[in-house]
């Protein structure tokens, strides 16, 4: 028979009793919140709380891609966020070779330095700094006007809303992505570039055929990253940036999904949070698979 | 090493490039931080206000006599203490026995946590289940909901696992029980890998504002993001009937006021970037390692 002494349990009892903590934060605030998906599939009340609320299959779900304002938010959630994954991706690449083609030291790290700071600051405190900088009568319109130009609308029409989401949001993080690619660069080994040097290569040939196609991993990783992203168009800082006039561009799934929230329109604010939530996930499998292709039968992200 | 012409005005471009970059990242700060220290009437004035040219404290005195303001402060100051300190305690706990390769049901644990980082009940179950646990309205709704992510415990779990085991078996053998391994020996050992991860999760306290707007509706209970929230982006009316905004051009010297409660927002993390900085960049090679 076999002592109790040998059950795994038994013989790592400290390593489970450390980790008891942990797994019960995780299954409260995590996996709990999985259960409660089911209210997507319920006619929900609050009264009644979750098990006790009704069954109604996917009437939610009808009801949601039915209605006008769903299809909408999805719409502008997939513009925003695809202008970000195509323009915003190049961005930072770009911006990284640039900074690794530097021989000055100093120069290189304090731009670094300079860059990198949006990164840690909230979108409410961004938020309201680009509002007074884009303001009608902010600097950025006043240098404009002096300039001999007029006034753009940056946070009232519809497109230069859209353009001005994007640009910032590169603003924010560009010098931040940019970090990631430089680590990479800094492990590419000298020799590649002394032997580019004896076939003649110019600096421009360098960065095409040595810098970018080591950069290629890196690339690859991040990406698959962002694909897992493609239905986040970036809530916090729409939320603090925009304003009824651009609603019909700027209303994506997350503000969609808070507005619901506010009205108490449980079932559908969690349907379309769970629309979101399934998305994301097949998008993070599937680009993990085509990572794994790109990569020559690599391992993947993970 | 000869250099041609192409390539001097690369260097040249490149550099002015990058300047450029550089002080556009800045300028949005250097912009609010001059117009938190002008008097209204030259806050008013068109220009790029690269410095104040009429200085006043004004609005400054009147945000730090806030009573408001006083609380968002003390309780995001709460959150980013023991948030930081308990996420990097518990994510210690977490990752140690993750990390030992004896540990059974190692691959379905490490496994269970990662899932949430690919998968999640979304914002209205939380809510509910928030409310449920009776956290709506207490200040602790900022610290369990967030204690533990799986890129934590991915990221220390990776570190504590490239150590060598020489370490852990030589205290075994003295005795050491695993407690006394983790807090004796790894902990120290990870300085590092823990200043990064306690940093990213101070920055991320101090500017979380999200939970804090859904669900606390106590003003004393407030973080200082959503009061600056009010402040800047809402410019609210209420302020305005408190005397807040007080004073000849109205609308224009709150854009002082709005300017001067960013600057105090963001006060602590400008100091501590400087000396942070090397930690942040580490951080981001530790999550490339990951991968």
């Amino acid at each position: 028979m076999k002592k109790l002494s040998d059950s795994p349990f038994r013989k790592n009892q400290e390593l489970f009793l450390m980790l008891a903590p942990c797994l019960l934060l995780v299954f409260v605030f995590l996996y709990i919140p999985m259960g409660g998906l089911i209210v997507a599939f319920k006619d929900f009340r609050l009264s009644l709380g979750i098990l006790d609320s009704p069954w109604n299959g996917v009437d939610t779900f009808k009801k949601l891609f039915s209605s006008s304002d769903f299809p909408l938010a999805l719409r502008n959630t997939i513009i925003i966020s695809g202008l970000r994954l195509t323009v915003g991706f190049v961005a930072p690449i770009f911006f990284a070779i640039l900074l690794n083609e530097v021989r000055l030291k100093w120069f290189g790290r304090s731009v670094q330095t300079l860059t990198y700071l949006p990164y840690l600051f909230s979108w409410v405190v961004l938020g309201g700094i680009f509002q007074m900088l884009l303001a009608e009568s902010g600097p950025i319109n006043s240098l404009l006007i002096s300039l001999g130009g007029q006034a753009i609308p940056f946070l009232t029409d519809d497109v230069w809303f859209v353009i001005t989401l994007v640009v910032t949001a590169i603003w924010q993080t560009a010098g931040y992505t940019a970090v990631i690619y430089l680590a990479a660069l800094a492990g590419i080994d000298p020799g590649l570039y002394e032997a580019a040097d004896i076939d003649g290569a110019g600096r421009f040939r360098k960065i095409i055929h040595v810098t970018l196609p080591m950069l290629r991993p890196t690339i690859i990783v991040l990406f698959v990253l962002q694909i897992g992203y493609i239905l986040n168009a970036g809530f916090d800082q729409i939320y603090n940036l925009y304003n009824p006039s651009v609603y019909d561009v700027a209303d994506v799934v997350d503000t969609y999904v808070l507005r619901r929230l506010l009205t108490m329109d449980f079932s559908l604010a969690t349907a379309a949070g769970l629309f979101k939530s399934v998305v994301g996930f097949m998008m993070v499998m599937f680009a993990n698979k085509l990572a794994r292709r790109w990569q020559g039968g690599g391992s993947g992200l993970w | 090493m000869k250099e041609g012409i192409g390539e001097r005005i690369f260097t040249l471009l490149n550099t002015l490039f990058l300047a450029v970059f550089g002080f556009l990242a800045l300028y949005p700060f250097i912009y609010t931080l001059s117009i938190s220290l002008s008097t209204p009437g030259e806050a008013y004035r068109s220009g790029l206000h690269l410095y104040p040219r009429e200085v006043s404290f004004e609005a400054y005195k009147m945000i730090i006599g806030n009573p408001d303001m006083v609380f968002g402060y003390m309780n995001t100051i709460f959150r980013t203490v023991v948030g930081t300190v308990l996420t990097l305690l518990m994510t210690c706990l977490c990752a140690y026995p993750l990390s030992r390769k004896y540990m059974p049901y190692r691959r379905g644990i490490t496994l269970f946590i990662v899932f949430t980082m690919l998968f999640s009940g979304g914002v209205v179950p939380t809510y509910l289940l928030i409310k449920g646990v009776g956290l709506l309205d207490s200040r602790w709704v900022y610290i369990w909901p967030v204690l533990i992510t799986g890129f934590n415990v991915i990221i220390v779990k990776s570190f504590f696992e490239q150590l060598p085991d020489s370490y852990s078996e030589a205290a075994k053998i003295d005795g050491a029980g695993e407690f006394r391994i983790l807090f004796g020996v790894y902990i120290p050992l990870s300085k590092p890998v823990l200043a990064t991860v306690g940093l990213w999760t101070a920055v991320m306290h101090w500017n979380m504002w999200f939970d804090a707007m859904i669900y606390i509706t106590d003003e004393n209970k407030q973080v200082m993001q959503t009061f600056l929230r009010r402040i800047v982006i809402d410019n609210s009316v209420e302020l305005a009937d408190k005397g807040f905004v007080g004073g000849g051009i109205e609308s224009l010297a709150s854009d002082t006021i709005k300017a001067a409660t960013v600057i105090i927002t963001v006060l602590p993390m400008l100091i501590v970037y400087p000396f942070a900085q090397k930690y942040f960049v580490k951080g981001i090679q530790l999550g490339g390692v990951k991968e």
